[in-house]
């Protein structure tokens, strides 16, 4: 016990302690937290008025967000099957990264949840037993038990793996191994029932369609990968950390596959709205073409679509993937793409126009905005301790006998 | 009401108000198992001493403490708005299942029932907070994508257009109950969908699931004057709501479970609106179902409205 509390002393210093520019980039992302503080003090005065939201637009910038960056989380499994189940050596070594950068994304994602709330004092009427969780009717019931079911999952396997390795014992595979594989499904439970928050909903043509689930899937593959391989670039830089070519390899072919059948889903979609052409494809036609006179998200999802489609062309063929400026490129394409794809273009279409034949457009407040980036930064303040601290202790750089002598 | 009419009655009331589909059966079983739990009369809960410190959800609220909650809410309201209130829960009437039937011939779209609505309701000015919004139809449709909710016009009606009122439909299968997180929401044994105000969270899962817009957020503090309060009140129905939670109709339950008319139907200067028990063979309701063409706006969604649309 006095050695588990020593390694967590020893890896909360770590993550404190660094160079000028490390100093730097935390200060940069506690300046960008504060903004999103004092945007969150401002809400919870005056209440969600602040924000554009309105009883025909009543999700935006916050669950456009959540929607997001739980595909991240869950991209985790893209090096953990890589790692444990093929067991490919290169990939083991790094697959920490993709384990850390779940728990940094699902605490964003439970972050942009929170702020979404009405009545953010009454969070425990979500908890079982204490609350009262309409489960299993409500898809938002299945929600918390999933998003804090691979939190958790996701701290303990490399928790476990680093205080081994700290320790210098081998870690007995009963502690770990079954839990692998437990994450490696709820990873795909996890998209499952975000995706199923969306389209349970009858009353919403635009979400009600069994394509949102594989969209869901085909964008998380592709985006996660997509960060990671630019994460492990800055880590073989500016770490002892060292990525084989052959991860890179990798993670580059998930992205390509990921990014091509997410285009065939995109034309399978868009021919099933426009091609019959029913009322329930206006949604899509306020999308991608502007519906009586408003058309406010055409230019972001048309700009979605060109950084996709140059993101896939960039990936999948071989000639440009051996580029890896192109390939970087074409990662933050692809994370900006998805990005727009999956907040204006899923969340937003789904209210407008409204039930009712209402169409109101949203755009967020500079408030939704600060509060956004606030989190985003939490984010990756959170990615960037995690990683300070572990990669010494995988590398082998921080020992418990290091410690002590 | 002869026997054969009484039967052909039953016939349609059941192909309106009880009719199962089988699509809709996922999860079903655990669906009854939650309205049993509404029917069954609400027990004290007393598992958890550290939920004192909080308020509970309504239907664990015991019979004391429910007292003791509508005189701190009375209270309450005294101290911020200064006025006098009685705030009341009266309980589902038993036999009684409550339907609201609009006629379509006969309504002119004059907003009367809106503002009435307002007043009743205790709903915010400003932001101004409506439940009922009345729709401006072309006729020779019923797609409410071709109406207007925004017409101001000098004058109603306007030649060649019907109106459309269009409230809480108080769905048999309603969906904003389902997708509720915290079971904030549900179905009263009398048909009414209502909101524990005190429970909600806020999340607006049910407004995006409502397909007949018929919830509202309190994005901000309502705002009320004063000298408007209705001061007959209910738990479950009219009280002024909170800052950051669900409002919609309640088919004014404060006033239909004590034998009254909504407030809607009261100052509707056309009797275009019919309310009453289902369950009562001399009703209303009943003589519309039976004899009048009848429509359900999106059918096709299986919501089963207790709020039907009729043509003379």
């Amino acid at each position: 016990m006095r050695t588990y509390l020593i390694f967590w002393k020893a890896m909360l210093r770590q993550s404190v302690v660094g160079s000028r520019g490390y100093y730097i980039w935390l200060l940069i992302l506690l300046f960008f937290i504060a903004l999103g503080v004092v945007g969150y003090i401002q809400q919870l005065r005056h209440g969600l008025i602040v924000t554009n939201l309105s009883d025909q637009v009543s999700w935006g910038a916050y669950i456009s967000n959540f929607a997001f960056v739980v595909g991240i989380a869950a991209a985790a499994v893209m090096l953990v099957i890589p790692a444990y189940v093929y067991k490919l050596k290169s990939v083991k070594k790094i697959v920490l990264v993709g384990e850390l950068l779940a728990v940094a994304a699902i605490i964003v994602a439970l972050l942009f949840v929170v702020v979404d709330m009405g009545r953010p004092d009454r969070l425990w009427h979500l908890l079982p037993i204490w609350g009262r969780v309409n489960w299993p009717q409500s898809m938002l019931g299945w929600d918390v038990i999933v998003l804090n079911g691979y939190l958790l999952l996701n701290f303990h396997i490399p928790a476990y793996e680093l205080y081994k390795k700290y320790t210098g014992h081998p870690p007995s595979d009963l502690y770990y191994k079954p839990f692998i594989v437990i994450s490696i499904f709820w990873a795909v439970f996890l998209l499952l029932v975000e995706a199923f928050l969306y389209v349970g909903l009858g009353g919403r043509p635009h979400w009600n369609a069994a394509i949102l689930a594989p969209r869901f899937f085909t964008a998380a593959f592709s985006v996660g990968p997509a960060f990671i391989i630019l994460t492990l670039q800055l880590l073989d830089k500016y770490t002892h950390l060292d990525v084989e070519q052959e991860v890179y390899l990798v993670l580059k072919r998930i992205v390509a596959v990921a990014l091509l059948f997410h285009l065939i889903l995109l034309v399978a979609e868009v021919f099933k709205e426009f091609y019959t052409d029913s009322t329930h494809g206006e949604s899509a036609r306020y999308l991608y073409f502007g519906l009586h006179g408003y058309h406010g998200l055409v230019p972001f999802i048309w700009t979605a679509i060109a950084l996709n489609v140059f993101a896939t062309l960039s990936f999948a063929i071989p000639k440009f993937s051996r580029n890896m400026v192109l390939i970087n490129i074409a990662a933050v394409a692809a994370f900006i793409g998805i990005w727009i794809e999956k907040g204006m273009g899923l969340i937003v279409p789904g209210f407008i126009p409204t039930p009712l034949g209402d169409i109101v457009e949203y755009f967020p407040s500079w408030i939704e905005l600060q509060i956004c980036v606030g989190i985003w930064a939490t984010g990756l303040l959170l990615f960037t301790l995690f990683l300070k601290a572990a990669i010494p202790i995988e590398t082998g750089a921080l020992r418990l006998k290091n410690l002590k002598s | 009401m002869d026997e054969k009419k009484e039967n052909r009655s039953s016939e349609l009331l059941a192909r309106a108000l009880n009719q199962e589909v089988p699509r809709r059966s996922f999860l079903k079983g655990l669906a009854v198992g939650t309205a049993l739990a509404t029917v069954a009369p609400s027990k004290t809960a007393e598992a958890f001493s550290l939920s004192d410190f909080f308020k509970k959800h309504y239907k664990e609220l015991s019979p004391q403490e429910k007292t003791a909650m509508l005189a701190r809410i009375e209270a309450e309201t005294k101290k911020r708005y200064g006025v006098d209130v009685k705030v009341e829960d009266p309980p589902p009437m038993n036999g009684v299942e409550f339907v609201y039937c609009l006629n379509l011939s006969k309504c002119i779209g004059c907003r009367k029932c809106v503002y009435a609505c307002v007043k009743e309701n205790n709903q915010s000015r400003d932001p101004q907070i409506q439940y009922i919004k009345v729709l401006e139809m072309p006729k020779g449709s019923l797609d409410v994508h071709e109406g207007n909710m925004y017409y101001d016009h000098a004058e109603v009606p306007q030649k060649d257009k019907f109106y459309m009122p269009v409230q809480c439909h108080q769905c048999k299968h309603p969906p904003c109950v389902k997708v509720c997180p915290v079971e904030a929401t549900w179905k009263e044994p009398d048909g009414i969908v209502v909101i524990d105000y005190d429970w909600c969270i806020g999340c607006r899962y049910c407004e995006a699931a409502c397909p007949y817009e018929a919830r509202r957020f309190n994005f901000t503090d309502p705002k009320i004057p004063p000298e408007e309060i209705n001061p007959n009140q209910g738990y479950l129905s009219n009280r002024i709501r909170p800052r950051g939670v669900m409002e919609k109709c309640t088919f004014c339950l404060h006033r239909t479970r004590k034998g009254l008319y909504p407030a809607c139907l009261e100052v509707c200067p056309t009797g275009s609106r019919k309310f009453g028990n289902i369950l009562d063979p001399n009703s209303e309701v009943r003589a519309v179902i039976q004899h009048k063409r009848i429509f359900v706006l999106k059918e096709e969604l299986n919501t089963m409205p207790r709020f039907l649309y009729f043509f003379d």
